[in-house]
Protein backbone atom coordinates (compact mmCIF):
# COMPACT_ATOMS: atom_id res chain seq x y z
CA UNK A 1 0.00 0.00 0.00
CA UNK A 2 2.73 2.43 0.97
CA UNK A 3 4.57 3.88 -1.98
CA UNK A 4 8.15 4.99 -1.68
CA UNK A 5 7.34 8.63 -1.70
CA UNK A 6 8.45 10.27 1.55
CA UNK A 7 5.65 12.40 2.93
CA UNK A 8 7.06 13.23 6.33
CA UNK A 9 10.73 13.79 6.87
CA UNK A 10 12.08 14.88 10.22
CA UNK A 11 15.80 15.15 10.90
CA UNK A 12 17.69 16.44 13.91
CA UNK A 13 14.56 18.08 15.30
CA UNK A 14 15.11 19.97 18.53
CA UNK A 15 12.79 21.98 20.66
CA UNK A 16 13.77 24.06 23.62
CA UNK A 17 11.54 26.03 25.98
CA UNK A 18 13.71 28.40 27.98
CA UNK A 19 16.49 26.21 29.23
CA UNK A 20 14.63 22.91 28.98
CA UNK A 21 15.05 20.72 25.93
CA UNK A 22 11.75 19.06 25.14
CA UNK A 23 12.93 17.34 21.98
CA UNK A 24 16.49 16.23 21.33
CA UNK A 25 17.51 15.10 17.90
CA UNK A 26 14.27 13.50 16.71
CA UNK A 27 14.55 11.65 13.38
CA UNK A 28 11.94 9.76 11.43
CA UNK A 29 10.22 9.47 8.08
CA UNK A 30 6.85 8.37 6.81
CA UNK A 31 6.01 7.17 3.35
CA UNK A 32 2.84 7.77 1.44
CA UNK A 33 -0.02 5.59 2.65
CA UNK A 34 1.67 4.62 5.90
CA UNK A 35 -0.02 4.79 9.27
CA UNK A 36 2.51 5.95 11.78
CA UNK A 37 1.83 5.92 15.48
CA UNK A 38 3.68 8.05 17.95
CA UNK A 39 3.66 6.44 21.39
CA UNK A 40 5.10 7.75 24.59
CA UNK A 41 4.40 8.66 28.20
CA UNK A 42 2.98 12.04 29.21
CA UNK A 43 5.47 14.80 28.67
CA UNK A 44 7.48 12.79 26.17
CA UNK A 45 7.07 15.47 23.52
CA UNK A 46 4.41 13.86 21.33
CA UNK A 47 2.16 16.88 21.15
CA UNK A 48 5.08 19.23 20.59
CA UNK A 49 6.30 17.06 17.72
CA UNK A 50 2.91 16.88 16.09
CA UNK A 51 2.28 20.61 16.50
CA UNK A 52 5.59 21.40 14.84
CA UNK A 53 4.58 19.25 11.90
CA UNK A 54 1.15 20.88 11.77
CA UNK A 55 2.86 24.24 11.45
CA UNK A 56 1.38 25.46 14.74
CA UNK A 57 4.66 25.66 16.61
CA UNK A 58 8.12 26.89 15.73
CA UNK A 59 10.99 24.48 16.25
CA UNK A 60 14.32 25.42 17.78
CA UNK A 61 16.44 23.52 15.29
CA UNK A 62 16.44 20.71 12.77
CA UNK A 63 14.83 19.89 9.47
CA UNK A 64 11.14 19.17 9.04
CA UNK A 65 9.46 18.53 5.74
CA UNK A 66 5.78 17.78 5.48
CA UNK A 67 4.59 17.01 1.95
CA UNK A 68 7.85 18.48 0.74
CA UNK A 69 7.37 21.79 2.53
CA UNK A 70 8.73 23.23 5.75
CA UNK A 71 5.56 23.62 7.87
CA UNK A 72 6.95 26.80 9.43
CA UNK A 73 6.63 28.30 5.94
CA UNK A 74 3.60 26.35 4.78
CA UNK A 75 1.25 28.48 2.69
CA UNK A 76 -2.49 28.11 2.27
CA UNK A 77 -2.03 25.65 -0.56
CA UNK A 78 0.05 23.42 1.69
CA UNK A 79 -2.55 23.86 4.42
CA UNK A 80 -5.21 22.54 2.04
CA UNK A 81 -3.32 19.25 1.64
CA UNK A 82 -2.98 18.62 5.37
CA UNK A 83 -5.83 17.42 7.58
CA UNK A 84 -5.81 18.02 11.30
CA UNK A 85 -8.16 16.24 13.63
CA UNK A 86 -8.36 18.53 16.61
CA UNK A 87 -9.47 17.69 20.10
CA UNK A 88 -12.73 19.51 20.12
CA UNK A 89 -14.43 21.03 23.04
CA UNK A 90 -17.50 23.06 22.33
CA UNK A 91 -16.68 25.08 19.22
CA UNK A 92 -19.37 25.61 16.58
CA UNK A 93 -21.99 24.33 19.03
CA UNK A 94 -24.80 26.20 17.29
CA UNK A 95 -23.92 24.86 13.85
CA UNK A 96 -25.62 21.84 12.38
CA UNK A 97 -23.43 18.94 11.32
CA UNK A 98 -24.09 19.17 7.57
CA UNK A 99 -24.01 22.95 7.59
CA UNK A 100 -20.58 23.00 9.24
CA UNK A 101 -19.05 20.42 6.91
CA UNK A 102 -20.47 22.12 3.84
CA UNK A 103 -19.13 25.45 5.06
CA UNK A 104 -15.63 24.20 5.85
CA UNK A 105 -15.56 22.38 2.53
CA UNK A 106 -15.96 25.70 0.69
CA UNK A 107 -12.44 26.74 1.59
CA UNK A 108 -10.97 23.69 -0.16
CA UNK A 109 -12.83 23.97 -3.45
CA UNK A 110 -10.11 26.19 -4.91
CA UNK A 111 -7.47 23.57 -4.19
CA UNK A 112 -8.75 20.68 -6.28
CA UNK A 113 -6.16 18.98 -8.45
CA UNK A 114 -6.53 16.65 -11.42
CA UNK A 115 -6.12 13.63 -9.14
CA UNK A 116 -7.81 14.88 -5.97
CA UNK A 117 -11.21 16.48 -6.05
CA UNK A 118 -11.75 18.79 -3.10
CA UNK A 119 -13.74 19.06 -0.92
CA UNK A 120 -15.26 15.76 0.05
CA UNK A 121 -19.00 15.87 -0.65
CA UNK A 122 -20.61 16.63 2.72
CA UNK A 123 -23.33 14.03 2.38
CA UNK A 124 -20.90 11.23 1.51
CA UNK A 125 -18.51 12.29 4.22
CA UNK A 126 -21.28 12.28 6.80
CA UNK A 127 -22.22 8.77 5.70
CA UNK A 128 -18.58 7.68 5.81
CA UNK A 129 -18.22 8.73 9.44
CA UNK A 130 -21.63 7.32 10.33
CA UNK A 131 -23.42 10.53 11.23
CA UNK A 132 -26.23 10.37 8.69
CA UNK A 133 -28.88 10.36 11.38
CA UNK A 134 -27.28 13.33 13.09
CA UNK A 135 -26.70 15.40 9.94
CA UNK A 136 -29.30 18.00 10.90
CA UNK A 137 -28.53 18.03 14.59
CA UNK A 138 -26.78 20.88 16.28
CA UNK A 139 -23.18 20.08 17.09
CA UNK A 140 -23.66 20.68 20.81
CA UNK A 141 -26.35 17.99 20.92
CA UNK A 142 -23.96 15.24 19.78
CA UNK A 143 -22.63 12.59 22.16
CA UNK A 144 -18.90 12.36 22.85
CA UNK A 145 -18.37 9.63 20.27
CA UNK A 146 -20.45 11.40 17.63
CA UNK A 147 -18.58 14.62 18.27
CA UNK A 148 -15.32 12.79 17.75
CA UNK A 149 -16.59 11.42 14.44
CA UNK A 150 -17.43 14.95 13.43
CA UNK A 151 -13.90 16.04 14.37
CA UNK A 152 -12.55 13.35 12.07
CA UNK A 153 -14.93 14.42 9.32
CA UNK A 154 -13.73 18.02 9.68
CA UNK A 155 -10.14 16.81 9.46
CA UNK A 156 -10.97 14.93 6.28
CA UNK A 157 -13.28 17.35 4.51
CA UNK A 158 -10.50 18.72 2.31
CA UNK A 159 -9.42 15.21 1.24
CA UNK A 160 -6.01 15.63 2.82
CA UNK A 161 -2.96 13.73 1.69
CA UNK A 162 -1.70 13.62 5.25
CA UNK A 163 -3.75 13.51 8.44
CA UNK A 164 -2.63 14.32 11.96
CA UNK A 165 -4.57 12.83 14.86
CA UNK A 166 -3.52 13.82 18.36
CA UNK A 167 -4.90 11.34 20.89
CA UNK A 168 -8.03 10.72 18.87
CA UNK A 169 -9.72 8.28 21.23
CA UNK A 170 -8.96 9.95 24.56
CA UNK A 171 -12.12 9.87 26.63
CA UNK A 172 -14.12 7.58 24.36
CA UNK A 173 -16.01 4.56 25.64
CA UNK A 174 -15.05 1.15 24.20
CA UNK A 175 -17.89 1.11 21.66
CA UNK A 176 -17.08 4.57 20.36
CA UNK A 177 -13.41 3.64 20.31
CA UNK A 178 -14.09 0.56 18.21
CA UNK A 179 -16.21 2.62 15.85
CA UNK A 180 -13.41 5.11 15.54
CA UNK A 181 -10.89 2.40 14.74
CA UNK A 182 -13.12 1.07 11.99
CA UNK A 183 -13.40 4.55 10.59
CA UNK A 184 -9.64 4.96 10.41
CA UNK A 185 -9.16 1.49 8.97
CA UNK A 186 -11.67 2.31 6.27
CA UNK A 187 -9.77 5.45 5.42
CA UNK A 188 -6.51 3.55 5.26
CA UNK A 189 -7.97 0.89 2.99
CA UNK A 190 -9.17 3.56 0.64
CA UNK A 191 -5.65 4.34 -0.36
CA UNK A 192 -3.19 7.09 -0.41
CA UNK A 193 -3.74 8.96 2.82
CA UNK A 194 -0.82 9.01 5.20
CA UNK A 195 -1.75 9.13 8.87
CA UNK A 196 0.21 10.17 11.90
CA UNK A 197 -1.47 9.58 15.23
CA UNK A 198 -0.43 9.87 18.84
CA UNK A 199 -1.93 7.73 21.55
CA UNK A 200 -1.47 6.28 25.00
CA UNK A 201 -3.43 3.23 24.05
CA UNK A 202 -1.10 0.42 23.09
CA UNK A 203 -3.73 -1.85 21.65
CA UNK A 204 -4.87 1.02 19.49
CA UNK A 205 -1.34 1.52 18.19
CA UNK A 206 -1.02 -2.18 17.55
CA UNK A 207 -4.30 -2.30 15.71
CA UNK A 208 -3.95 0.74 13.49
CA UNK A 209 -0.29 1.40 12.92
CA UNK A 210 1.96 0.11 10.17
CA UNK A 211 4.85 1.47 12.11
CA UNK A 212 5.32 2.63 15.67
CA UNK A 213 7.62 5.30 16.99
CA UNK A 214 8.25 5.43 20.70
CA UNK A 215 9.13 8.86 21.95
CA UNK A 216 10.48 9.21 25.44
CA UNK A 217 12.24 12.08 27.14
CA UNK A 218 12.32 13.95 23.84
CA UNK A 219 14.01 11.18 21.89
CA UNK A 220 12.82 8.48 19.54
CA UNK A 221 13.73 5.32 21.44
CA UNK A 222 12.24 2.86 18.98
CA UNK A 223 11.02 2.84 15.40
CA UNK A 224 9.56 -0.20 13.68
CA UNK A 225 6.53 -2.41 13.15
CA UNK A 226 4.91 -3.94 16.21
CA UNK A 227 6.53 -7.28 15.47
CA UNK A 228 9.92 -5.76 14.89
CA UNK A 229 9.78 -3.82 18.11
CA UNK A 230 8.76 -6.86 20.06
CA UNK A 231 11.50 -8.97 18.52
CA UNK A 232 14.18 -6.40 18.92
CA UNK A 233 13.59 -5.06 22.36
CA UNK A 234 11.69 -7.29 24.67
CA UNK A 235 12.55 -10.23 22.53
CA UNK A 236 11.31 -12.84 24.95
CA UNK A 237 8.30 -14.91 24.09
CA UNK A 238 6.96 -17.18 26.76
CA UNK A 239 6.52 -20.86 25.91
CA UNK A 240 4.51 -23.18 28.16
CA UNK A 241 3.82 -26.86 27.85
CA UNK A 242 3.10 -29.94 29.92
CA UNK A 243 4.88 -33.28 29.66
CA UNK A 244 4.04 -36.31 31.74
CA UNK A 245 1.64 -34.23 33.80
CA UNK A 246 4.31 -31.68 34.66
CA UNK A 247 4.09 -27.99 33.63
CA UNK A 248 7.09 -26.27 32.07
CA UNK A 249 7.67 -22.66 31.29
CA UNK A 250 10.53 -21.08 29.40
CA UNK A 251 11.28 -17.63 27.99
CA UNK A 252 12.92 -17.50 24.64
CA UNK A 253 13.67 -15.02 21.91
CA UNK A 254 13.40 -17.87 19.41
CA UNK A 255 10.20 -19.52 20.42
CA UNK A 256 9.60 -21.28 17.10
CA UNK A 257 12.95 -23.04 17.29
CA UNK A 258 12.36 -23.98 20.91
CA UNK A 259 9.04 -25.56 20.02
CA UNK A 260 10.62 -27.44 17.11
CA UNK A 261 13.33 -28.79 19.41
CA UNK A 262 10.73 -29.79 21.97
CA UNK A 263 8.79 -31.87 19.48
CA UNK A 264 11.90 -33.37 18.02
CA UNK A 265 12.96 -34.50 21.45
CA UNK A 266 9.70 -35.53 23.04
CA UNK A 267 7.28 -35.97 20.16
CA UNK A 268 3.74 -36.65 21.21
CA UNK A 269 4.52 -36.34 24.88
CA UNK A 270 4.23 -32.58 24.57
CA UNK A 271 0.77 -31.32 25.48
CA UNK A 272 -1.00 -28.01 26.11
CA UNK A 273 1.56 -26.06 24.16
CA UNK A 274 1.17 -22.32 24.45
CA UNK A 275 3.36 -19.61 22.93
CA UNK A 276 2.75 -16.16 24.22
CA UNK A 277 4.35 -13.50 22.07
CA UNK A 278 5.87 -10.52 23.78
CA UNK A 279 3.06 -7.99 23.66
CA UNK A 280 3.50 -4.43 22.58
CA UNK A 281 2.77 -3.49 26.15
CA UNK A 282 5.74 -5.49 27.41
CA UNK A 283 7.90 -3.97 24.73
CA UNK A 284 6.73 -0.50 25.47
CA UNK A 285 7.16 -0.78 29.22
CA UNK A 286 10.63 -2.19 28.91
CA UNK A 287 11.55 0.57 26.47
CA UNK A 288 10.32 3.31 28.74
CA UNK A 289 12.04 1.69 31.69
CA UNK A 290 15.29 1.52 29.74
CA UNK A 291 15.02 5.10 28.65
CA UNK A 292 14.25 6.30 32.14
CA UNK A 293 17.10 4.43 33.75
CA UNK A 294 19.37 5.99 31.16
CA UNK A 295 20.42 2.77 29.47
CA UNK A 296 18.48 3.46 26.31
CA UNK A 297 21.37 5.29 24.73
CA UNK A 298 21.59 6.01 21.06
CA UNK A 299 23.63 2.93 20.17
CA UNK A 300 21.04 0.63 21.54
CA UNK A 301 18.06 2.32 20.03
CA UNK A 302 18.98 1.51 16.49
CA UNK A 303 16.04 1.41 14.20
CA UNK A 304 14.27 -1.88 14.11
CA UNK A 305 13.59 -1.16 10.48
CA UNK A 306 17.27 -1.29 9.69
CA UNK A 307 17.74 -4.46 11.66
CA UNK A 308 14.92 -6.05 9.77
CA UNK A 309 16.37 -5.33 6.35
CA UNK B 1 -12.35 30.25 -8.63
CA UNK B 2 -9.22 31.57 -6.98
CA UNK B 3 -8.62 30.86 -3.28
CA UNK B 4 -9.01 34.45 -2.09
CA UNK B 5 -12.36 34.89 -3.83
CA UNK B 6 -13.36 31.54 -2.38
CA UNK B 7 -12.43 32.67 1.13
CA UNK B 8 -14.48 35.84 0.69
CA UNK B 9 -17.44 33.77 -0.40
CA UNK B 10 -16.96 31.41 2.51
CA UNK B 11 -16.61 34.33 4.92
CA UNK B 12 -19.75 35.93 3.60
CA UNK B 13 -21.74 32.73 4.00
CA UNK B 14 -20.22 32.20 7.43
CA UNK B 15 -21.41 35.63 8.51
CA UNK B 16 -24.94 35.00 7.26
CA UNK B 17 -25.09 31.58 8.93
CA UNK B 18 -23.92 33.02 12.26
CA UNK B 19 -26.39 35.87 11.97
CA UNK B 20 -29.23 33.48 11.26
CA UNK B 21 -28.20 31.33 14.22
CA UNK B 22 -28.17 34.30 16.55
CA UNK B 23 -31.68 35.29 15.40
CA UNK B 24 -33.14 31.83 15.82
CA UNK B 25 -32.13 30.78 19.29
CA UNK B 26 -33.69 31.81 22.55
CA UNK B 27 -30.64 33.00 24.45
CA UNK B 28 -29.35 35.23 21.68
CA UNK B 29 -32.79 36.58 20.87
CA UNK B 30 -33.18 37.59 24.50
CA UNK B 31 -29.92 39.50 24.24
CA UNK B 32 -31.04 41.16 21.03
CA UNK B 33 -34.21 42.43 22.69
CA UNK B 34 -33.13 43.02 26.29
CA UNK B 35 -31.14 46.24 25.91
CA UNK B 36 -33.20 47.85 23.16
CA UNK B 37 -36.38 47.28 25.18
CA UNK B 38 -34.77 48.62 28.36
CA UNK B 39 -33.58 51.68 26.45
CA UNK B 40 -37.03 52.20 24.96
CA UNK B 41 -38.47 52.26 28.47
CA UNK B 42 -35.87 54.82 29.52
CA UNK B 43 -36.56 56.99 26.48
CA UNK B 44 -40.30 56.68 27.10
CA UNK B 45 -39.96 58.20 30.57
CA UNK B 46 -37.66 60.93 29.28
CA UNK B 47 -39.96 61.93 26.43
CA UNK B 48 -41.67 64.73 28.31
CA UNK B 49 -38.70 65.92 30.35
CA UNK B 50 -37.41 68.97 28.61
CA UNK B 51 -33.78 69.91 28.65
CA UNK B 52 -33.39 73.39 30.10
CA UNK B 53 -34.57 76.14 27.79
CA UNK B 54 -33.58 74.31 24.61
CA UNK B 55 -37.12 73.29 23.73
CA UNK B 56 -36.03 69.68 23.17
CA UNK B 57 -37.05 66.76 25.34
CA UNK B 58 -34.37 64.62 26.91
CA UNK B 59 -36.02 61.66 25.21
CA UNK B 60 -35.53 63.14 21.75
CA UNK B 61 -31.89 63.94 22.56
CA UNK B 62 -31.26 60.52 24.04
CA UNK B 63 -32.80 58.39 21.28
CA UNK B 64 -30.18 59.09 18.60
CA UNK B 65 -27.44 59.13 21.25
CA UNK B 66 -28.43 55.62 22.31
CA UNK B 67 -28.21 54.49 18.69
CA UNK B 68 -24.65 55.84 18.62
CA UNK B 69 -23.84 54.13 21.89
CA UNK B 70 -25.17 50.80 20.58
CA UNK B 71 -23.08 51.14 17.46
CA UNK B 72 -19.99 51.73 19.59
CA UNK B 73 -20.91 48.71 21.69
CA UNK B 74 -20.40 46.46 18.68
CA UNK B 75 -16.75 46.85 19.66
CA UNK B 76 -17.53 44.92 22.82
CA UNK B 77 -19.42 42.16 21.01
CA UNK B 78 -16.56 41.79 18.55
CA UNK B 79 -14.10 41.54 21.38
CA UNK B 80 -16.21 39.08 23.37
CA UNK B 81 -16.88 36.82 20.43
CA UNK B 82 -13.25 36.72 19.43
CA UNK B 83 -12.18 35.73 22.93
CA UNK B 84 -14.92 33.13 23.19
CA UNK B 85 -14.03 31.65 19.81
CA UNK B 86 -10.41 31.46 20.77
CA UNK B 87 -11.25 29.78 24.04
CA UNK B 88 -13.50 27.11 22.56
CA UNK B 89 -11.28 26.26 19.59
CA UNK B 90 -13.31 27.86 16.77
CA UNK B 91 -10.34 30.00 15.87
CA UNK B 92 -7.96 27.07 15.82
CA UNK B 93 -10.24 25.29 13.36
CA UNK B 94 -10.11 28.35 11.16
CA UNK B 95 -6.37 28.31 11.40
CA UNK B 96 -6.27 24.66 10.33
CA UNK B 97 -8.36 25.53 7.24
CA UNK B 98 -6.78 27.11 4.14
CA UNK B 99 -7.63 30.83 4.11
CA UNK B 100 -9.72 30.05 7.16
CA UNK B 101 -8.67 33.06 9.21
CA UNK B 102 -9.66 35.49 6.46
CA UNK B 103 -13.01 33.76 6.16
CA UNK B 104 -13.47 33.75 9.90
CA UNK B 105 -12.80 37.47 10.28
CA UNK B 106 -14.99 38.47 7.39
CA UNK B 107 -17.75 36.26 8.78
CA UNK B 108 -17.37 37.87 12.19
CA UNK B 109 -17.54 41.39 10.76
CA UNK B 110 -20.70 40.50 8.85
CA UNK B 111 -22.43 38.77 11.74
CA UNK B 112 -21.55 41.47 14.28
CA UNK B 113 -22.60 44.34 12.00
CA UNK B 114 -25.71 42.49 10.91
CA UNK B 115 -26.62 41.81 14.53
CA UNK B 116 -26.08 45.49 15.30
CA UNK B 117 -28.39 46.62 12.50
CA UNK B 118 -31.06 44.31 13.90
CA UNK B 119 -30.55 45.71 17.41
CA UNK B 120 -30.72 49.28 16.13
CA UNK B 121 -33.93 48.55 14.25
CA UNK B 122 -35.51 46.93 17.32
CA UNK B 123 -34.83 50.14 19.19
CA UNK B 124 -35.33 52.78 16.52
CA UNK B 125 -38.57 51.64 14.88
CA UNK B 126 -40.74 51.72 18.04
CA UNK B 127 -38.73 54.73 19.26
CA UNK B 128 -39.81 56.78 16.25
CA UNK B 129 -43.44 56.32 17.31
CA UNK B 130 -42.79 57.14 20.96
CA UNK B 131 -40.72 60.27 20.52
CA UNK B 132 -41.78 63.41 18.78
CA UNK B 133 -39.47 66.07 17.45
CA UNK B 134 -37.21 63.80 15.39
CA UNK B 135 -36.23 64.81 11.87
CA UNK B 136 -37.08 61.52 10.24
CA UNK B 137 -39.01 62.73 7.20
CA UNK B 138 -35.92 63.95 5.41
CA UNK B 139 -33.93 61.48 3.25
CA UNK B 140 -30.80 63.42 4.18
CA UNK B 141 -31.27 62.25 7.78
CA UNK B 142 -31.04 58.63 6.72
CA UNK B 143 -28.06 59.32 4.53
CA UNK B 144 -26.24 60.89 7.47
CA UNK B 145 -27.26 57.99 9.71
CA UNK B 146 -25.85 55.55 7.18
CA UNK B 147 -22.46 57.16 6.82
CA UNK B 148 -22.07 57.76 10.54
CA UNK B 149 -22.94 54.11 11.22
CA UNK B 150 -20.59 52.82 8.51
CA UNK B 151 -17.70 54.99 9.65
CA UNK B 152 -18.46 54.11 13.26
CA UNK B 153 -18.21 50.41 12.48
CA UNK B 154 -14.92 50.85 10.67
CA UNK B 155 -13.67 52.73 13.72
CA UNK B 156 -14.89 50.32 16.37
CA UNK B 157 -14.82 46.77 14.93
CA UNK B 158 -11.04 46.61 14.39
CA UNK B 159 -10.59 48.01 17.91
CA UNK B 160 -12.89 45.28 19.18
CA UNK B 161 -10.74 42.71 17.40
CA UNK B 162 -7.64 44.17 19.05
CA UNK B 163 -9.28 44.01 22.49
CA UNK B 164 -10.48 40.47 21.80
CA UNK B 165 -6.95 39.38 20.97
CA UNK B 166 -5.58 40.91 24.12
CA UNK B 167 -7.95 39.31 26.60
CA UNK B 168 -7.05 35.71 27.29
CA UNK B 169 -10.36 34.43 28.60
CA UNK B 170 -14.04 35.19 28.43
CA UNK B 171 -13.93 35.86 32.12
CA UNK B 172 -11.28 38.55 31.87
CA UNK B 173 -13.55 40.35 29.38
CA UNK B 174 -15.53 41.40 32.45
CA UNK B 175 -12.72 43.85 33.14
CA UNK B 176 -13.92 45.80 30.13
CA UNK B 177 -17.38 46.48 31.52
CA UNK B 178 -16.49 49.10 34.11
CA UNK B 179 -14.39 51.43 31.93
CA UNK B 180 -16.99 51.12 29.18
CA UNK B 181 -19.82 52.08 31.54
CA UNK B 182 -17.74 55.00 32.73
CA UNK B 183 -17.14 56.09 29.19
CA UNK B 184 -20.86 55.92 28.39
CA UNK B 185 -21.61 58.02 31.48
CA UNK B 186 -19.38 60.87 30.31
CA UNK B 187 -20.09 60.65 26.58
CA UNK B 188 -23.24 62.71 26.44
CA UNK B 189 -25.58 59.82 25.76
CA UNK B 190 -28.29 60.38 28.35
CA UNK B 191 -27.71 64.12 28.84
CA UNK B 192 -25.81 66.66 26.76
CA UNK B 193 -22.09 66.80 27.30
CA UNK B 194 -22.18 70.57 27.80
CA UNK B 195 -23.48 70.19 31.37
CA UNK B 196 -20.26 68.43 32.42
CA UNK B 197 -17.03 70.16 33.48
CA UNK B 198 -14.78 71.07 30.61
CA UNK B 199 -12.00 68.62 31.47
CA UNK B 200 -14.50 65.74 31.39
CA UNK B 201 -15.68 66.98 28.01
CA UNK B 202 -12.14 66.75 26.70
CA UNK B 203 -11.77 63.17 27.89
CA UNK B 204 -15.12 62.20 26.34
CA UNK B 205 -14.15 63.76 23.04
CA UNK B 206 -11.13 61.50 22.64
CA UNK B 207 -13.30 58.36 22.47
CA UNK B 208 -15.52 57.17 19.61
CA UNK B 209 -18.72 56.83 21.67
CA UNK B 210 -19.21 60.59 21.93
CA UNK B 211 -18.68 61.10 18.21
CA UNK B 212 -21.02 58.29 17.24
CA UNK B 213 -23.67 59.80 19.52
CA UNK B 214 -23.10 63.25 18.04
CA UNK B 215 -23.25 61.92 14.50
CA UNK B 216 -26.53 60.12 15.18
CA UNK B 217 -28.02 63.24 16.78
CA UNK B 218 -26.99 65.24 13.74
CA UNK B 219 -28.83 62.73 11.58
CA UNK B 220 -32.07 62.41 13.49
CA UNK B 221 -32.57 65.77 15.21
CA UNK B 222 -33.61 69.03 13.59
CA UNK B 223 -30.79 71.50 12.97
CA UNK B 224 -31.88 73.70 15.85
CA UNK B 225 -30.86 70.98 18.30
CA UNK B 226 -27.21 71.66 17.51
CA UNK B 227 -27.55 74.55 19.93
CA UNK B 228 -27.06 72.23 22.91
CA UNK B 229 -23.85 70.74 21.49
CA UNK B 230 -20.29 71.89 22.06
CA UNK B 231 -19.65 74.86 19.77
CA UNK B 232 -23.37 74.83 18.90
CA UNK B 233 -22.55 72.80 15.80
CA UNK B 234 -22.85 69.21 14.59
CA UNK B 235 -19.11 69.31 13.81
CA UNK B 236 -19.29 66.80 10.96
CA UNK B 237 -15.73 67.48 9.95
CA UNK B 238 -14.44 66.73 13.43
CA UNK B 239 -16.66 63.62 13.60
CA UNK B 240 -15.13 62.28 10.40
CA UNK B 241 -11.66 63.22 11.65
CA UNK B 242 -11.98 61.55 15.04
CA UNK B 243 -13.77 58.39 13.88
CA UNK B 244 -11.37 58.23 10.94
CA UNK B 245 -8.40 58.45 13.28
CA UNK B 246 -9.72 55.61 15.41
CA UNK B 247 -10.39 53.62 12.24
CA UNK B 248 -6.83 54.09 11.03
CA UNK B 249 -5.44 53.16 14.43
CA UNK B 250 -7.61 50.04 14.60
CA UNK B 251 -6.87 48.98 11.05
CA UNK B 252 -3.14 49.38 11.63
CA UNK B 253 -3.13 47.55 14.95
CA UNK B 254 -5.65 44.80 14.26
CA UNK B 255 -3.68 42.82 11.64
CA UNK B 256 -0.55 42.86 13.81
CA UNK B 257 -2.32 41.83 16.99
CA UNK B 258 -4.53 39.28 15.24
CA UNK B 259 -1.57 37.69 13.51
CA UNK B 260 0.30 37.45 16.77
CA UNK B 261 -2.73 35.89 18.43
CA UNK B 262 -3.26 33.42 15.59
CA UNK B 263 0.36 32.38 15.60
CA UNK B 264 0.04 31.31 19.21
CA UNK B 265 -2.97 29.09 18.67
CA UNK B 266 -2.40 25.37 18.76
CA UNK B 267 -4.11 22.27 20.04
CA UNK B 268 -2.25 22.43 23.31
CA UNK B 269 -3.04 26.08 23.95
CA UNK B 270 -6.73 25.38 23.47
CA UNK B 271 -6.43 22.32 25.73
CA UNK B 272 -4.74 24.44 28.37
CA UNK B 273 -7.55 26.97 28.36
CA UNK B 274 -10.07 24.15 28.51
CA UNK B 275 -8.38 22.81 31.62
CA UNK B 276 -8.49 26.24 33.23
CA UNK B 277 -12.11 26.84 32.33
CA UNK B 278 -13.13 23.42 33.62
CA UNK B 279 -11.37 24.13 36.89
CA UNK B 280 -13.39 27.30 37.24
CA UNK B 281 -16.62 25.47 36.62
CA UNK B 282 -15.76 22.54 38.89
Amino acid sequence: MATNQVVLDVGGLRMRYGTTDVLHDVNFQAKQGEVLCLLGPNGAGKTTTIEIMEGFRMRSAGRVEVLGTDPARGDEHWRARVGIVLQSWRDHGKWRVRELLEHLGLYYAAYSTTSIERPWNAEQLIAAVGLTEQADKKVRMLSGGQRRRLDVAIGLVGRPELVFLDEPTAGLDPVARRGFHELIEGLVDEGETTILLTTHDLSEAEKLADRILVLDGGRIVADGTTAELARQIAGQDEVRWTRDGQTFRQSSSESTRLVFELFKQHGEAIENLEVRRASLEDTYLSLVRQAESGTGQAGKTNKAEEVAR
Amino acid sequence: MNPTAMAWRAGWSRGLIELRQSLTNGGDLFNHFFWPVLMLIAVFFLRDVSFGQSGFSLGALALPSILGMNAAMSMVSMSQQLTADREDGTLLRSKATPNGMAGYLLGKIISVSGGLVVDLAIFLIPGMFLISGLAIGDPGSWLTLTWVLALGLVATLPLGAVLGSVFVSVRSQGLLTLPILGMIAISGIFFPLTVLPEWVQWIAQTFPIYWLGLGMRSALLPDGAAAVEIGESWRHLETVGMLGAWAVLGLLLAPIVLRRMARRESGSSVAERREKALQRIG
